[in-house]
């Protein structure tokens, strides 16, 4: 099951015609959402953070990027938010719209490690930010708004302040604001790290909900196997200095999962099997 | 999804429970007013049995006497002394907001002029004052005293607000990066709500420091055409007239605790539903 591919000017990892997740039956061969080849980043101080990442982003998949802090998992998530420069390779965008200059409409979210909230606004005021920035008027945005804060389970604290809110609800806001313009790809970068365990678990289950109601492609930054093993169809499995893909890891139940499968022996099987991996990217 | 019924206790004990009143809150505001009252009868009590002299120590009494029989006068000069402090205070907040986001627009700007008002600041107003009343010459008195009060509050208006504007959370700068805010929404959504707990910080200070500024630059002004309470408290020195020069004391004490108060109010008003600093904690 394991494919721990070695990426000495390797070939795409992966061949394109990846089935599609659960939520359709048909399997079609599609483009990928996000195609990423050769990719490199230097630091202005020398320090190599990505060093050849190749990865090609299906619609609708949930991925995680484990690995050991200082891989570059962190840095690789920014560039797909367009948040950071790199130095070589390619990032295409096969399936989105491309303005006069060519550059690509991202249509993402970006849920960081901390709530990110603006304090001075309403939970609704928050998660109507992104339209704002996109001139787009209260009014017109009111019920997506609305939608978003009850999918997140959170309708009757939109007129609270973050200040009033838990460390668990605020990450729920973010991930609403997040959700709000409903995006092609949801980027999270270790959203539940500061969350405690009871907390983390039903984020996580409402996330997979979340995830297919929203129907789009989440992309999941963690350092815990057994998350990533739990939310994820496929784990990327990065080694630092420099940082890179070592292995990648399908992980072939089917959703809806809950707790019979993290308690399941199919469960443990996965866990080992990436925690040797992860093993492998802490000695290279 | 049951999410709703468990997350209504998740939130943090006490983060908006109204706090209850209780004794202790009763005991807190009664205590200042007794320190006053007890401070003024002793300072009665002890300025009658040891036989003060009026010229050296007045009894309160005889400067709230004074304050009744002078009243004219002294709101003449209240209103003097307000006039500049208040104009001399806007104009701080508003060229201090002004400049403080020009400065922080862009590095060398920032780099460029920092160092004069850095000068601005440190040097004593006192020193320039007889120059600025010279300048704007001895028939407009009142503008001279307007621009050495401005002075002495300019600068924590500047500084709080150039503070504020880059201490913007660095994951919101990203979240508005993201969905490429331009420069005008960054600064009306990002940067100002967070430079305003600095700037209303800073214009506490400054409305402080306008009142310091009034009260200087009437000094120096002496008699050349002020009329505001520190003018008359100099005068009414000269004439040996201690109980009016209480009276325009207290006068000022009292300007200087409304504007305060506005000030703190206003504070209040902006932060008390999101700003750490007006919340409160059970514990």
């Amino acid at each position: 099951m394991t494919r721990a591919v070695m990426q000495a000017g390797a070939p795409p990892i992966r061949a394109p015609e990846r089935a599609a997740p659960p939520a359709s039956e048909e399997v079609v061969p599609q483009k990928p959402l996000v195609r990423m080849r050769n990719l490199d980043k230097v630091y202005s101080n020398g320090t190599v953070a990505l060093k050849n990442l190749n990865m090609d982003v299906y619609p609708q998949e949930f991925i995680s990027l484990l690995g050991p802090s200082g891989c570059g998992k962190s840095t690789a998530l920014r560039i797909f938010a367009g948040l950071g420069a790199y130095n070589a390779g390619i990032m295409e965008w096969p399936q989105a719209m491309h303005d006069v200059s060519g550059k690509p409409e991202r249509e993402v979210g970006f849920v960081f490690q901390e709530a990110t909230l603006m304090p001075w606004a309403t939970v609704f005021d928050n998660v109507y930010l992104p339209f704002r920035l996109k001139n787009q008027s209260k009014a017109k945005v009111r019920e997506r708004v609305n939608e978003v804060l009850e999918l997140v389970g959170l309708s009757a604290f939109a007129q609270a302040y973050p200040r009033e809110l838990s460390g668990g609800m605020k990450m729920r806001v973010s991930i609403a604001r997040a959700l709000a313009p409903r995006p092609k790809l949801l980027l999270m970068d270790e959203p539940f790290a500061a969350l405690d365990e009871i907390t983390r678990t039903r984020l996580s289950n409402d996330l997979l909900n979340i995830w297919a109601g929203a129907k789009c492609t989440v992309m999941f930054v963690t350092h815990s196997v057994f998350e990533s093993v739990y939310l994820s169809q496929r784990i990327v499995v990065m080694a630092a200095r420099p940082g890179r893909i070592i292995g990648e890891l399908d992980i072939d139940a089917p959703y809806p999962r809950d707790k019979e499968f993290r308690l399941s022996p199919e469960y443990s099987a996965y866990c080992r099997e990436v925690s040797n991996l992860l093993d492998q990217a802490m000695r290279s | 999804m049951t999410i709703e019924a468990t997350l209504v206790d998740d939130r943090p004990e006490g983060a908006t429970a109204p706090v209850r009143r209780s004794w202790s809150d009763t005991i807190d505001a009664v205590l200042p007013v007794a320190a006053g009252v007890a401070f003024i009868l002793g300072w009665e009590f002890l300025v009658r049995y040891l036989e003060v002299s009026k010229f050296i120590l007045p009894t309160p009494s005889a400067i709230v006497a004074t304050l009744i029989a002078d009243r004219a006068q002294i709101l003449t000069a209240l209103q003097y002394t307000a006039t500049v402090t208040i104009g001399a205070f806007i104009a701080a907040v508003v060229t201090g907001i002004v400049f403080g986001v020009l400065l922080t627009q862009n590095r060398r700007i920032e780099r460029t002029f920092w160092p004069y008002a850095v000068t601005m600041q440190v040097t004593p107003v006192v020193a320039i004052a007889p120059l600025v009343i010279i300048w704007v010459g001895l028939d407009r008195v009142w503008l001279s005293m307007l621009i050495l009060a401005w002075m002495v509050a300019f600068f924590p208006m500047l500084s709080n607000t150039a503070i504020g504007m880059k201490s913007a959370d660095h994951g919101l700068r990203n979240v508005f990066e993201l969905y490429e805010a331009s420069r005008w929404k960054r600064f009306r959504y990002l940067q100002l709500p967070s430079a305003l707990p600095f700037i209303l910080a800073g214009a506490r200070i400054s409305s402080g420091l306008s009142v310091i500024g009034a009260v200087v630059a009437e000094f120096v002004a002496g008699s050349g055409g002020s009329r505001g309470l520190a003018f008359m408290i100099v005068e009414s020195g000269t004439l040996l007239n201690i109980p009016r020069m209480f009276a325009a004391l207290v006068m000022l004490s009292i300007f200087g605790l409304a504007i305060w108060y506005v000030t703190s109010a206003v504070q209040r008003m902006l932060l008390h539903r999101w700003h750490e600093s007006e919340l409160k904690q059970e514990n």
